[in-house]
């Protein structure tokens, strides 16, 4: 290969690349939107908040005790946020293996959002970690702990970042107008794609099977050796939900951007989806039931544990199924807002549930997060979403490639 | 195409190896290993609750020198700064004192679930905690049954404290220092075979004295610490909900089907690739 330097600096419109990229640097538009002026404050807090929780042990931030070593930064953060990252790899088998060619205006953005998900979230692992300085030692290979689950999630999320930079790295290349890498780098795509689906239905899964050991501290309601099917069932309608819900808020925030053939096309998008997940709710609220008759905990439905679990299945997995269904037939939009919105909520409910809530549920003092780790991971959520906007207002995610782009494809 | 199956198949290769190493699972107690695992039996019925064991094992391990007093209605626990706990339970067959500690178990949950290795089952028996590589993340805590291994969380530089069966003084061939300092030989150590054969013995010769039980022999797949009580383990502190198979076996499934659905996943991926190939045409007439 090449040097890429070499054809990005010629191809660029013959403009320094350097001056190029320090000119993209600067912000871009308004800076005191409602949006700004809540962010920033509470990033410098957490950020602050990161730098005593590095001087002074986790303890100092977090509510952490010895019989819940994993609070929100895990449950909330990695659990939930990689659940709702599982709209890329959904998407990508449905355009680039099932070739549904309807939804492939949304690809660029799902893969983007799923693959900053991926970067902030599997980055707060590093600020859960006592240890971080050893967190080359599960790579670089002087001790490779191949019998623990979390050595597997772990290099699974590694690898899926890199798949998903594949996949989106023609829009980058798009953006520095470099043309011999964009044709490089498109090639890859299909690989990535593949290798990324296959990463995903494992550590999707995985992320529940790191729970399986815990057998004795998770309520039997949901715990089962089911847990990784679960966990990748519901992580194709949890990301399909996040891609809708991105979706309307990206509409609305980056309209300008949008073209008016996508515009329209986005009723039909939203209407293809929800049957989606309508039909992976369906099967996963299957087999919760076959899970729990299973399991033989009819006793156990009629406690406070009980009633929370079946306002989880009922309310938040029953409930934004029917709507999904009612929305396709009757084709409301609005309704299958919603019906995303309910089934997200439904999804923090379930990962929390199985990691912080249901887990030493019995033991005499529970944990709950300390208004720290909630800032931390608040500060964590709009980074990402300030990375998000500055790629979408610089590079062809939502707007259409640039002409030489597109026709290079034919 | 031919860049994409090439690239394709040197990641998945690549994997494919670092994962099939996966196969060596947990530590395996081996019969024609020639170190048989060591272990500590604790009769609860000879233990006095003077402290002096925790005493031992706190200067042995420099920590701070426990100070509250063991009685009737205080659980005391073991923490990032005591590794061995004595306690003094109201039972069924009146007041017994209990000592609780890292059971070392024969397949460590802690120790299959360390994707690093630091926590590791020694071919001598003890599991121990390396420093240099662990990186922190909690899950031994997470995965064991006992809730042993605990965090420094007010550290920077956090360490795991749980009890390491003396591993410098065991590979040396000496006594644990808790072991030594027990006045009246409520704690011995051994191998675990002898260990348990002197348990039986114990049990056959005073009858009526224990529980029909040695604590250990099967719990959580059988473990180093073995335990004879007079009175029902679960009124002694034993979560009675702990399982007699061995933990890390809850996610062997799991991680064996692993290979399977590296090669086989995207197998089928690229043949459904391959197959709605010519399809692309049409589809974007219908939609």
């Amino acid at each position: 290969m090449t040097s890429p330097a070499y054809p990005i600096t010629k191809d660029n419109d013959g403009r320094s690349i350097w001056r190029f990229l320090m000119s993209e640097l600067r912000p871009k538009g308004k800076w005191l939107t409602p949006f700004n002026i809540i962010s920033i404050p509470i990033m410098l807090l957490g950020l602050g908040l990161i730098v005593f929780r590095f001087v002074n042990g986790i303890g100092s931030v977090t509510n952490l005790t010895q019989e819940t070593p994993w609070g929100i930064w895990i449950g909330f953060d990695v659990v939930t946020g990689v659940a709702f990252a599982g709209g890329a790899y959904v998407l990508t088998f449905m355009v680039y293996i099932l070739k549904m060619n309807k939804y492939h205006s949304i690809v660029r953005i799902t893969v983007l959002n799923g693959f900053l998900a991926y970067v902030f979230y599997a980055g707060a692992l590093l600020l859960d970690l006592g240890r971080p300085w050893n967190v080359i030692n599960p790579i670089i290979g002087n001790s490779f702990g191949t019998s623990s689950v979390l050595f597997l999630v772990a290099w699974h999320f590694m690898l899926y970042m890199l798949a998903e930079l594949i996949e989106f790295s023609p829009a980058i290349a798009e953006w520095l107008g470099a043309k011999r890498a964009h044709k490089i780098l498109s090639g890859m795509t299909i690989a990535a794609v593949i290798f990324g689906i296959t990463l995903s239905t494992l550590h999707q899964s995985g992320l529940g099977a790191l729970y399986l050991m815990a057998k004795d501290k998770i309520h039997p309601l949901w715990y089962s050796e089911f847990i990784p099917v679960l966990f990748l069932v519901s992580s194709i309608f949890a990301g399909l939900s996040m891609v809708i819900f991105e979706g309307t808020i990206s509409h609305k925030v980056f309209s300008s951007q949008i073209s008016e053939k996508n515009h329209k096309a986005e009723k039909g998008i939203l209407h293809g989806l929800s049957k989606i997940c309508a039909g992976a709710m369906f099967a996963y609220f299957f087999l919760q039931l076959l899970v729990f008759i299973h399991g033989k905990n009819w006793d156990l439905l009629n406690t406070p544990m009980g009633y929370w679990y079946l306002f989880e299945m009922i309310g938040f997995v029953l409930v934004p199924m029917i709507l999904f269904f009612y929305s396709y037939r009757t084709n409301n939009i609005f309704l299958i807002r919603l019906a995303a919105i309910l089934t997200m909520l439904g999804i923090i409910l379930n990962r929390l549930n199985v990691s912080v809530i249901g887990f030493k549920w019995d033991a005499a003092t529970h944990y709950y997060p300390s208004w720290m780790e909630i800032v931390v991971t608040l500060a964590v959520i709009f980074t990402e979403i300030w990375i998000f906007r500055w790629v979408i207002n610089r590079m062809p995610v939502l707007r259409e490639s640039p002409k030489w782009a597109k026709e290079a494809k034919h | 195409m031919n860049i994409d199956r090439r690239f394709f198949f040197k990641t998945a290769g690549l994997i494919g190896v670092s994962l099939a190493a996966g196969k060596s699972f947990g530590a395996n107690p081996s019969e024609n290993n020639e170190i048989e695992f060591r272990g500590i039996l604790y009769d609860a019925s000879r233990c006095v609750g003077c402290q002096e064991c925790e005493k031992a094992c706190a200067k042995a391990h420099e920590l701070p020198e426990p100070e509250d007093e063991v009685k009737v209605g205080v659980l005391r626990k073991t923490s990032e700064k005591q590794r061995c706990v004595i306690n003094l339970y109201n039972t069924s067959k009146g007041e017994t004192f209990f000592r609780n500690q890292c059971m070392h178990c024969n397949e460590p949950a802690c120790a299959a679930a360390c994707l690093t290795q630091a926590m590791h089952k020694t071919k001598e028996g003890p599991v121990i905690w390396r420093g240099d590589k662990c990186m922190g993340c909690r899950y031994c805590m997470v995965s064991c049954p006992f809730d042993v291994p605990k965090f420094e969380y007010l550290s920077a530089n956090p360490k795991i404290q749980k009890c390491d069966m003396c591993y410098d003084r065991i590979s040396k061939g000496e006594k644990p220092t808790c072991v030594e300092a027990c006045p009246g030989e409520a704690v011995i150590s051994g191998t675990r075979r002898e260990l348990l054969a002197e348990a039986r013995k114990r049990m056959a010769e005073n009858p009526g004295t224990y529980v029909d039980q040695i604590y250990g022999e099967t719990a959580a797949g059988g473990t180093g610490y073995l335990y004879l009580s007079p009175a029902p383990f679960k009124e002694v502190g034993f979560n009675p909900k702990i399982q007699d198979s061995s933990y890390p076996a809850l996610s062997k499934g799991f991680l064996y089907s692993v290979p399977s659905v590296f090669v086989l996943l995207p197998t089928l991926l690229l043949g459904i690739h391959e197959a709605t190939k010519n399809n692309q045409s049409k589809d974007e007439e219908n939609d």
